[in-house]
């Protein structure tokens, strides 16, 4: 099983600066864990393409198709009315319901979407045990970093990551 | 000074103004968002409970307004024959534009990249979400015949009857439906960081399974703000034209009848943008209450009301145009029974009232002209009641002029509002109040993570 190295900081500064510094010759920084978006470190590898977008999309789509089916079903195959010879098929007035509705499952797609690729709910976590990491949520910046192979790169890399501000460095299994 | 220089003078200048001093560190944030909730001994809630008890109170008064309006029939209001859609209906389009401006306001200040969004957001969505909900009950309860309101939908039946489609009323029923289901969702990923936050200070087990539980394990890692960024931008996007529709459709229920003062190609756009506006006002009444009873000084300032302020000015300035363009309109179209409508609704029965509107929708705010006023947040607080009781009037007086001065004269009747009427209405500011005390004692009424964020921004630069 592979060891990680989790640092944590108090400043965004010295955080960033580990990554920047950690760059390969110590290890590489597998996962950021921080109170509010940052920018994608360097040496991380750019997050897969996101689905969420496409899914959105998709979903709209084809709940928009099936919305302004059903009205096509239903006021020209199922009950045809002639209403003051208005035109059975009116679709100008028919376009709200697939829109909204459309909106509504876009939105629903998302939301799943974004639930799988960030793997939520999670609700038992490993992470969560370690002390200092609730501190991710709060105020505190977190590297998870996994070290070279060599064998005193371990303790070069701890080193490396206090001397950029690292109030604590733990290592935990991946 | 060129172009550039400016930028950058303002560039330099515009940090630092959304939060205080006291708020500038991102622990600062946490503790005076959480406090209140999580360390309840060293909280006085004694305000709360008060606000509590009355609200409930008043809720009890819509409830019992409610169940009689179910068991004895509409007659316990003032609507006549005449006058068919009464006080309910003016609720519901006030409620409905309310309830549209925290997802609008949230999302187009999102989209526009306005920072100081960040100390707002959280409590103008959840007032859309309350005061859609309480928009949602109306046009049930004003039905003659309420228990049938699920013919709104599609379900199979022995009769074989589907909705009629091209009424504006089914438009609504999905319009307010959709909408509701989607600012549930776009509060709820929006909170979800801030549930971790939660979960992760609470003191005690019980909050901790709850929050936690809420928060579906969130972690903050860096895979997580990305997938929550992008689904967050997105419901932004296909936020602001949902919203934009809803209120149009609501416009769309008296533009499409062929009523004087309501057939009118502008109530659309003139109705989202007095959505917009009374949004607003409520916004502004919300934060001021939250800035004083949570001792958020540091988070909500001066800088947000006078912001605002400019906002609901710009609003104020519109809606005075199409008020104009209406009367425009009415006396060059020469149609008879619009003519006669407008001199009725300057010299009629209901003139007062009418004058009133006019006062407090556009002549009032306009002292946001002047930036003392627009950063007296006791003067942008009473100006913004003071826009929420013209817009009810606007919302009361677009349904009782127009019914009351159709087409046919010996039609003609007023309205007179009875006492169910009244307690139907402010019970249902009750209920508002209600949920949302019951909201600001759960649920951190700031966005946390959006404010570190901006703490971030302003202490780096």
């Amino acid at each position: 099983m592979t060891r990680l190295l989790l640092a944590e900081f108090r400043d965004q500064r010295g955080f960033n600066e580990a990554a920047r510094r950690m760059n390969g010759s110590y290890g590489h920084v597998v996962e950021a864990f921080t109170p509010f978006p940052v920018e994608t470190l360097p040496g991380m590898p750019d997050p897969p393409r996101s689905r969420i977008r496409p899914a959105m999309f998709a979903g709209g789509m084809i709940m928009a198709a099936l919305a302004y089916g059903l009205e096509y079903y239903s006021a020209v195959v199922n009950y045809p009315y002639n209403s003051g010879g208005r035109p059975l098929n009116a679709w100008p007035t028919f376009m709200l319901v697939p829109f909204a509705t459309g909106i509504l499952l876009a939105a629903v797609c998302g939301f799943a979407v974004f639930l799988f690729e960030t793997g939520l709910p999670q609700l038992s976590n490993p992470l969560f045990g370690v002390e200092g990491f609730d501190g991710a949520s709060q105020d505190r910046f977190v590297l998870a970093v996994e070290p070279e192979e060599r064998q005193d790169s371990r303790a070069a890399t701890a080193d490396l990551l206090r001397s950029c501000g690292a109030i604590s460095v733990r290592e935990v299994d991946r | 000074m060129t172009m550039a220089t400016i930028t950058d003078a303002s560039a330099v200048a515009e940090p630092q103004r959304w939060l205080l001093p006291e708020a500038r560190s991102l622990e600062a944030v946490n503790e005076i968002v959480c406090a209140p909730l999580l360390d309840r001994s060293r909280w006085s809630w004694r305000a709360w409970w008060i606000g509590f008890c009355v609200s409930l109170l008043a809720t009890g008064g819509f409830l019992v307004a409610v169940f009689l309006v179910l068991y004895r029939g509409i007659g316990i209001w003032g609507v006549n024959t005449t006058v068919v859609w009464g006080v309910a209906i003016a609720n519901y389009v006030w409620w409905i534009g309310i309830g549209n401006a925290g997802t609008l306001i949230s999302s187009m200040l999102l989209l526009m990249r306005q920072r100081w969004r960040a100390s707002t957001n959280r409590f103008a969505e959840a007032m859309t979400l309350f005061a859609a909900t309480i928009a949602g009950i109306f046009p049930i309860i004003h039905l003659g015949r309420p228990m049938y309101f699920y013919w709104l939908t599609p379900y199979p039946n022995t009769m074989h009857v589907w909705p009629q489609w091209r009424s504006a009323l089914i438009w609504d029923f999905w319009a307010i439906l959709s909408y509701i289901l989607f600012s549930i969702l776009f509060w709820y990923v929006g909170l979800i960081p801030d549930l971790a936050t939660m979960r992760d200070r609470a003191r005690t087990k019980l909050a901790r399974s709850i929050y936690g539980a809420f928060a579906l394990g969130w972690c903050g890692s860096a895979r997580q703000w990305h997938a929550y960024e992008i689904l967050h931008l997105a419901l932004a996007c296909l936020g602001v034209p949902l919203v934009v529709s809803l209120h149009s459709v609501v416009g769309m229920d008296f533009a499409a009848s062929l009523m004087p003062g309501w057939q009118e190609t502008i109530f659309p756009p003139y109705f989202v943008v007095g959505a917009m506006y009374s949004g607003f006002a409520m916004v502004v009444c919300l934060a001021a209450l939250v800035r004083w009873g949570f001792r958020m000084e540091g988070l909500i300032t001066i800088a947000h009301f006078d912001v605002m302020a400019k906002v609901m000015l710009a609003a104020s300035i519109v809606m005075g145009i199409s008020y104009g363009t209406e009367w425009f309109n009415a006396w060059y179209g020469g149609e008879r029974a619009d003519r006669s409508l407008l001199a009725f609704e300057f010299t009629g029965s209901y003139a007062p009232m009418f004058w009133a509107l006019l006062l407090c929708n556009v002549v009032i705010p306009q002292a946001f002209w002047f930036g003392d006023v627009r950063r007296s947040i006791v003067g942008v607080f009473i100006i913004a009641i003071i826009i929420n009781i013209g817009m009810w009037l606007e919302r009361i007086l677009i349904i009782w002029n127009t019914l009351s001065h159709d087409y046919m004269p010996s039609m003609w009747r007023l309205f007179l509002p009875t006492i169910w009427d009244w307690i139907t209405t402010f019970g249902s500011l009750g209920l508002f109040a209600l949920m949302y005390l019951v909201f600001v004692r759960l649920i951190p009424v700031v966005s946390m993570h959006e404010v570190r964020k901006l703490v971030a921004e302003e202490t780096s630069s």
